[in-house]
């Protein structure tokens, strides 16, 4: 055997699927059982966006399972989890298997927009249903809006109203966006440009980083520095956003106090790799943290200790709040009616109310768009914090009702029908 | 006149910024030519053994409070000896099959690594602050600031680099060693203990990564995959300059940093992709690469 190209891709090629598959379970033997639900949590288990979502995720829809009481009632519920490595081709493979081979029902967590957004077309063609929390693009209520799926947890309009709202009401008017050259990135900066524009502020330019694979933004931060604006907003996320954050401190980019850094979306597990010393001061939204009252306190304590010893990000949260209330409705409709017709069983989580200790008192609305408050945090001083991940200040709070995109301003199809 | 300073004001530091980054590219890659140049191996765990530098050096400041200048020592020493371990007990049994075996190999060991760091320490990384004392050599060009330790990576890593070619090209060890990089058998008939040069050398290349590692630590956030958004690239560098060409390695290295740098201002959506044009182009004009033999 000798190295040629035609092995040398082979090898890649397969090195490449290796890790997808591993996650997989081969049993389509016993697939379609009549009264088990099965869930497959599909995420990013090996890249950046590991620590927020990854096996946390799992672990979260886990204790939803075991808190819903529905293994009491006679329901077997199996999890599966997978990774899609933040790609879209290797995430639809895994889902496609999933919803043909594997009898998944729901799909739960896909952060990753261009991932998300390839997994919402497959969950609506085969009628399943879909759970979204971890991706951010507010497409998934917007154009790409789908009777089988629920976008649970934030998006990017919701933080472009609230991080974006608090940096022009603190005098930020004209702005650069360093923007992840994808789905999601794409989608915050839309959404935050436009609402900048919409307060009488000015978009000086932006930047498009290569993702995911980029590890040096000061190139980036320079040349929006150079603009000149006084907002620099970061439409990236996981370890782009703790990357550029950490060189722009680096680089001093916000020296002399002219130019800020607005982190549009920004995790706790980001903030804890930062170090206060480097992220004191960040303004951030997030709709659920850990340490913001008891009930979430008390979920975190009952999900235990977290792989890499993090405490539960928003998206972690989100995952157990989505199976938590799918399963409530699974209770009320039955197993056999939920697995026949995700949309049905996604219409009946719309005319339920919701309530969890993470999000507290909330509804689903018709484009699929969960409602809950949105809270605006800054982050602690060093000399603030009293203990380990104590990192958050609540600065205010955005009511359910205002925290999201107006229903009508979407586009979203079943919306207009 | 005034405009084209103008021009250099707005272009220098994103050249600087470009070489600094090629810096890391020729350190890496020249690690990666010493070791295919001598070993016949693709080392693929090249990466993650980036990746280890950076960690130990990071987990001797958390839990031993050894500080940045000894680490710089001792980490490259710490997972040199990790790597002498591996090509002992592993790689030295692949020698005498095709390159696949030892690529299939070494990936399989950076996949070990990396998913063992990354359920000892999760994915978002750690933070390693530069040491206080490079403050003093900040640089401010007029809006260009550029911080004192980003000066020094270009300084270390260019000594390394002179210093690693020195001994390769002008020592009697460095004679041996290219020797026997072409005639093993006839070297070893003259008394020189090839397998052990082997060892070392494979020790010395995984060395260099690591140093690389702790060199990135500051800079980056040190989390499980610093080293895979780099290999990737230096790959392609590797390619470019020619397999086993250390001048090859070196120049390639910086240059690409450049190309990647310039890149960042006038098409930032390509400055992954145009390392990956550039090899293209060189493999369809010089396959053995800019500096490689054919």
């Amino acid at each position: 055997m000798t190295l040629d190209r035609r092995s040398m891709i082979k090898g890649a090629a397969g090195a490449a699927t290796l890790p997808a598959l591993s996650g997989l379970p081969f049993r389509s033997a016993r697939a379609q059982a009549a009264n088990t639900i099965r869930i497959g949590v599909l995420n990013d288990q090996s890249g950046l966006y590991r620590d927020l979502s990854g096996p946390g995720s799992t672990q979260a829809v886990r204790l939803a399972i075991q808190e819903s009481g529905i293994t009491q009632r006679g329901v077997t519920v199996e999890v599966v989890q997978a990774d899609h490595q933040n790609r879209p081709d290797v995430g639809s493979t895994v889902v496609r298997q999933w919803l043909d081979r594997d009898g998944i029902d729901v799909v739960v967590d896909v952060p990753t927009s261009s991932v998300a957004l390839a997994t919402n077309n497959l969950v609506r063609e085969r009628n399943k249903v879909f759970l979204n929390s971890g991706a951010a693009t507010s497409d998934l209520t917007g154009a790409a809006c789908s009777p089988n799926t629920i976008h649970w947890t934030y998006d990017t309009w919701m933080l472009a109203q609230s991080t974006g709202g608090a940096m022009v009401r603190a005098g930020g008017r004209s702005w650069f966006f360093i923007t992840a050259d994808y789905a999601f990135g794409h989608a915050l900066e839309r959404d935050s440009a436009a609402f900048v524009r919409s307060q009488g502020g000015e978009i000086l330019g932006s930047v498009r980083t290569p993702f995911p694979g980029t590890t040096d933004f000061s190139s980036f931060l320079q040349q929006a520095q150079r603009s000149r604006a006084q907002v620099i907003g970061l439409a990236n996320a996981g370890g782009d956003t703790i990357n550029s954050i950490k060189q722009a401190a680096e680089f001093r980019i916000t020296r002399g106090g002219r130019t800020k850094l607005a982190g549009l979306l920004v995790f706790v597990t980001d903030v804890h790799s930062l170090g206060l010393e480097v992220a004191q001061g960040l303004v951030l939204s997030e709709t659920f943290y850990w340490d913001l009252n008891d009930k979430t306190r008390a979920f975190t304590q009952r999900l235990g200790a977290m792989p890499g010893g993090v405490r539960p990000s928003m998206v972690q949260a989100g995952c157990y709040a989505s199976v938590l209330h799918y399963m409530k409705a699974v209770g009320d409709m039955g197993v056999a009616a939920a697995k026949a017709s995700g949309a049905d069983a996604v219409a009946r989580m719309k005319a339920m109310p919701a309530s969890d200790d993470c999000f507290g008192e909330g509804t689903i609305r018709a484009d699929g768009r969960k409602l809950h408050p949105c809270y605006l945090f800054e982050v602690k001083q060093p000399s603030e914090s009293r203990g380990a991940w104590d990192y958050y200040k609540l600065l205010g709070t955005t009511p359910a009702d205002q925290a999201f995109r107006p229903i009508g301003e979407g586009g979203c199809a079943l919306v207009r029908s | 006149m005034e405009d084209l300073l103008f021009e250099l004001q707005l272009v220098m530091p994103q050249v600087i910024l470009g070489v600094i980054n090629g810096a890391f590219y020729a350190l890496l890659s020249l690690g990666l030519a010493v070791i295919f140049g001598m070993l016949n191996v693709i080392n693929f765990s090249h990466g993650a053994q980036f990746t280890l530098g950076a960690f130990v050096a990071w987990m001797m400041l958390a839990y031993l409070g050894i500080g940045y200048w000894p680490a710089l020592l001792l980490a490259p020493l710490v997972v040199g000896a990790l790597g002498i371990l591996m090509e002992r007990t592993m790689i030295a049994r692949l020698y005498k099959l095709d390159h696949l075996y030892g690529l299939l190999l070494t990936f399989g060991c950076a996949l070990v690594i990396e998913g063992l760091l990354r359920n000892g320490f999760g994915s978002s990384g750690q933070r390693y602050a530069p040491p206080p004392e490079f403050a003093a050599f900040d640089l401010e060009l007029g809006d260009f600031f550029l911080p004192g330790y980003r000066v020094w990576v270009l300084i270390a890593a260019s000594l390394m680099c002179l210093v690693t070619w020195l001994v390769i090209e002008k020592t009697k060890v460095g004679s041996y060693l290219r020797a026997a990089t072409e005639r093993p058998q006839l070297v070893q008939a003259f008394g020189i203990n090839v397998p052990l040069m082997m060892t070392l050398t494979y020790g010395a290349g995984v060395a260099l990564a690591a140093f690389a590692g702790v060199l990135a630590a500051p800079v980056y956030s040190v989390s499980p995959a610093m080293g895979a958004n780099f290999i990737i690239t230096v790959f392609a560098v590797v390619v470019i300059g020619g397999m086993g060409s250390i001048m090859g390695s070196i120049v390639t290295g910086f240059m690409l940093g450049l190309v990647q740098g310039i890149t960042e201002v006038v098409y930032p959506e390509a400055s992954q992709t145009v390392v990956f044009l550039i090899m293209a182009v060189v493999l369809l004009t010089r396959p053995a690469g800019l500096f490689g033999r054919a």
